[in-house]
């Protein structure tokens, strides 16, 4: 076998006298610190596996498991807050509200409720969004914005079928189903135009007057003021839930669209839905 | 150089030396244009999926845009098809001469495997954009996909061992080490991770054998170690060969070499269940992952310190050889990359670091700095070697490409470093009634402008690699012939002369 032992002039250290096509390998030893590193790293494993659990059967002599460790956490941190939760579960939304510590403790957990199960479509801070998410920061409701309502709409919901006790209404299909002809539509809309002074046909404004007060007042009102009753949005101003042009309104009453929100009071503890209560009061428009 | 080996090739008592080999050469070429090619598409994908990020928009609402389906697109255009290829272009060039033997198999063979893995490729990435995909991370390509790459695989294994069988050198070079090791577990790897059963002949999906967790623990066997042995144990190959090439110098020491090529492949196999600390799968298992990771950090910086202090001596080389500046440089990320990987790996660093942009910044700077900077230094050395040129077309041009991508990968790092802690930390953030503080809409808004500074980091990685290919491109088309060698020294010595 081939070996031609040198020194490297640089170093002054030995080669192993191999060579590969032209390559040379010095036999310096092994670097010391390097060397003991990696015992010290070796050392630790081993200690480490004698604390924690590290072959099957071996428990560790610290006892640790990771499930017990987590539901020790949740337990604390439930533990802690169980009496205000207790509290929070009895009390209606009036008395929490009149209590400051209550007050203070469901509007924080409500915030981040809120963040986990409600923004996703009514948006972060309630803001809502065009498409059938109303906002929860103004001060129009469609189902009413008082504690108790909120409190109603959120273990309810809506048309969810869900709770006997839920939000119900429905709009008829005034096109789809052939009530109003399609010039009719046309005269209702240039109506509704005008209650925010927006027609721009007076002639079918003034047709779609008595259309209006036959097919649409009994729910929406003589003036589009709206009905909390029904959840019949008022369409005298420009908060419009599925947009408020001539072309959004012909197509709302040609074939209404309506939104659809989960009954939360067999999802959430009780004490949260009155958090959210609280939260969503909160936000702007509470009554 | 020139002279020194066809001294050697002549010395008296190696006459062996003096024997004619003929290497096979234009597949290897061919896997090297390739992996130019494949860098800036991986390059490219990375930067369109990272503008998707901070800009959903770019999502273009279209099924095969969606960054769901580019994401892998991505990975394995880089991983596979850049590091695929990177890794047999340079074992396939490196055993043979360090071998002293022509390819076992001959052109056929290296033209087998070239087209081969170039089909196994196309045909993973149209599955991808098409839907098609057993959603398994770096294992994504279905059943058809992985048995045609087990067959390209199983002829890469037979031509690089058949190779080592004949070789004429008495010793094997420790870069054929970690080739060989590299084959052969990523074999292994790629057969257990993808045992499953086809819905049927007819279809492109699959069953996978395993459930539940003992999937997710066979996956992160596999996944770790795509790492150990696809990034790290392939990479360190090339590495050994090209490194003392460039820098003129004798490996620093054969006897570290030895100790940490065993100790990292020993270790690496083990270090899986980091991946999946604080999951349902035993505590025992977590606990082995992660001291087994603990332990591998000392073999890992072997790596690194072979490669630095086989500089010395040759520092001096770094002013004057931007290519060896690229190979240095990867070495350096290498030992950055292999220190932060132990850390993550510890259960409470762990379990503030998971699931965040952290571990994307970690793989980066072991992908972009390790694995792209290496191939850049062994592609900057290959071209004028493979297409007989006096040297690459513009030094200029790849000292450019050094500094971009350098800068590239700082944007891109510290980016998702601070992005990755930082969204860590407001998951756990809690106000003082003990109420989460932050939604988790609210951490990915957080992280806009660190997703804009990380394309920007991508922006300038993929501007260094077109300007690479650029430069090989003019060195192929316009780059001074090299001298023409003397027809009874061999072609491993006209290769060195070229350099």
């Amino acid at each position: 076998m081939p070996t031609k032992i040198e020194k490297d002039s640089l170093t002054g250290t030995d080669t192993t006298g191999h060579e590969w096509d032209g390559l040379k390998e010095l036999n310096t030893p092994l670097p010391k610190w390097w060397l003991y590193t990696f015992y010290a790293t070796i050392v630790f494993a081993v200690v480490w596996m004698v604390i924690y659990p590290s072959i099957p059967g071996w428990k560790g002599t610290s006892g640790w498991v990771a499930r017990e460790a987590v539901v020790a956490d949740v337990a604390a941190a439930q533990a802690r807050n169980a009496p205000m939760m207790a509290r929070l579960r009895e009390a209606t939304p009036a008395q929490i509200a009149a209590d400051p510590e209550m007050r203070a403790f469901a509007t924080a957990g409500g915030r981040v409720a809120f963040a986990n199960n409600c923004a996703g479509c009514h948006g972060a801070g309630g803001q809502g969004a065009i498409g059938g998410f109303p906002s929860l920061a103004d001060d129009e409701w469609i189902w009413g914005g008082s504690l108790e309502a909120i409190q109603h709409t959120i273990r309810h919901g809506i048309r969810a079928n869900e709770s006997d006790d839920q939000r119900q209404s429905m709009m008829p299909r005034f096109g789809a189903d052939a009530l109003l002809t399609r010039a009719q539509i046309d005269d209702v809309a240039e109506h509704v135009l005008s209650f925010t002074s927006r027609a721009t046909d007076q002639a079918a404004a003034t047709r779609g007057v008595a259309l209006y007060a036959e097919q649409c007042a009994s729910c929406h009102g003589e003036r589009g003021e709206g009905n909390r009753e029904f959840g019949a949005p008022r369409l005298a101003d420009q908060v419009w839930l599925y947009g408020g042009s001539k072309r959004d309104i012909v197509a709302m009453i040609g074939n209404p669209r309506a939104g659809v929100m989960p009954s939360w009071q067999g999802r959430l503890d009780p004490a949260i839905t009155n958090m959210l209560t609280l939260y969503v009061h909160s936000l702007g428009g509470g009554e | 150089m020139a002279a020194a080996t066809a001294t050697a090739a002549l010395a008296p008592g190696q006459a062996y030396r003096a024997q004619e080999v003929t290497y096979v050469e234009a597949p290897i070429r061919a896997f090297a244009a390739i992996t130019a090619f494949w860098g800036v598409v991986g390059f490219l994908v990375g930067v369109v999926i990272a503008s998707q990020l901070a800009f959903p928009l770019l999502n273009l609402d279209l099924e095969w845009t969606t960054f769901g389906r580019l994401r892998p697109l991505h990975t394995s255009a880089v991983i596979f098809a850049f590091g695929g290829n990177a890794l047999l272009c340079t074992s396939l060039f490196v055993v043979q001469r360090t071998c002293r033997a022509r390819m076992f198999g001959g052109d056929d063979a290296g033209w087998f495997l070239f087209w081969g893995y170039q089909f196994f490729i196309v045909m993973a990435a149209l599955g991808y954009v098409l839907g098609i995909t057993q959603g398994k991370e770096y294992a994504e390509p279905e059943w058809y996909v992985d048995l045609w790459l087990t067959v390209v695989w199983v002829a890469y294994l037979i031509v690089f061992g058949g190779t080592l069988v004949k070789r004429v050198e008495p010793h094997i070079y420790v870069a054929n080490w970690f080739f060989l090791a590299f084959i052969i577990t990523v074999a292994v790897l790629h057969i257990g991770n993808n045992i499953s059963i086809p819905v049927s002949l007819g279809s492109a999906a699959s069953y996978s054998a395993p459930a539940g967790v003992q999937s997710a623990m066979i996956q992160w066997w596999y996944g770790h170690n795509a790492v150990g042995f696809f990034l790290t144990a392939g990479f360190l190959g090339i590495m050994y060969y090209f490194i003392p090439k460039q820098a003129d110098r004798p490996v620093y020491s054969y006897r570290l070499s030895i100790v940490h090529f065993w100790t990292l492949i020993f270790l690496y196999i083990w270090a899986g269940p980091h991946h999946l600390h604080y999951t349902a799968l035993p505590d025992w298992a977590q606990v082995l992952g992660m001291v087994f990771s603990i332990v591998l950090w000392m073999p890992s910086w072997g790596g690194m310190i072979n490669g630095l202090m086989t500089l010395s001596g040759a520092w001096d080389k770094l002013r004057t050889d931007p290519a060896l500046r690229f190979s240095v440089t990867a070495v350096g990320f290498y030992g950055m990359s292999t220190f932060e990987g132990p850390v993550m790996s510890i259960r409470a660093v762990n379990g503030l670091s998971h699931y965040t942009d952290w571990t994307i910044g970690h793989v980066h700077s072991g992908a972009m700095g390790w694995v792209g900077f290496i191939t850049f230094g062994a592609l900057y050395y290959l071209f004028p070697v493979l297409w007989r040129k006096k040297a690459i077309w513009s030094e200029k041009l790849i000292a450019w490409h050094f500094w971009l991508a350098t800068l590239g990968i700082v944007f891109y790092i510290t980016a998702m470093w601070v992005s990755g802690i930082m969204q860590g930390l407001m998951w756990r953030a809690y106000d003082e009634l003990g109420f989460l503080q932050y939604s988790f809409v609210e951490t990915v808004e957080a992280m806009h402008p660190y997703y804009v500074i990380r394309l920007l980091g991508g922006v300038l990685y993929l501007a260094g690699a077109l300007i690479m290919a650029f430069n090989l491109w003019k060195t192929v088309t316009a780059g001074e012939e090299a001298a023409p060698a003397p027809a009874d020294v061999p072609v491993s010595a006209i290769a060195v002369a070229a350099e």
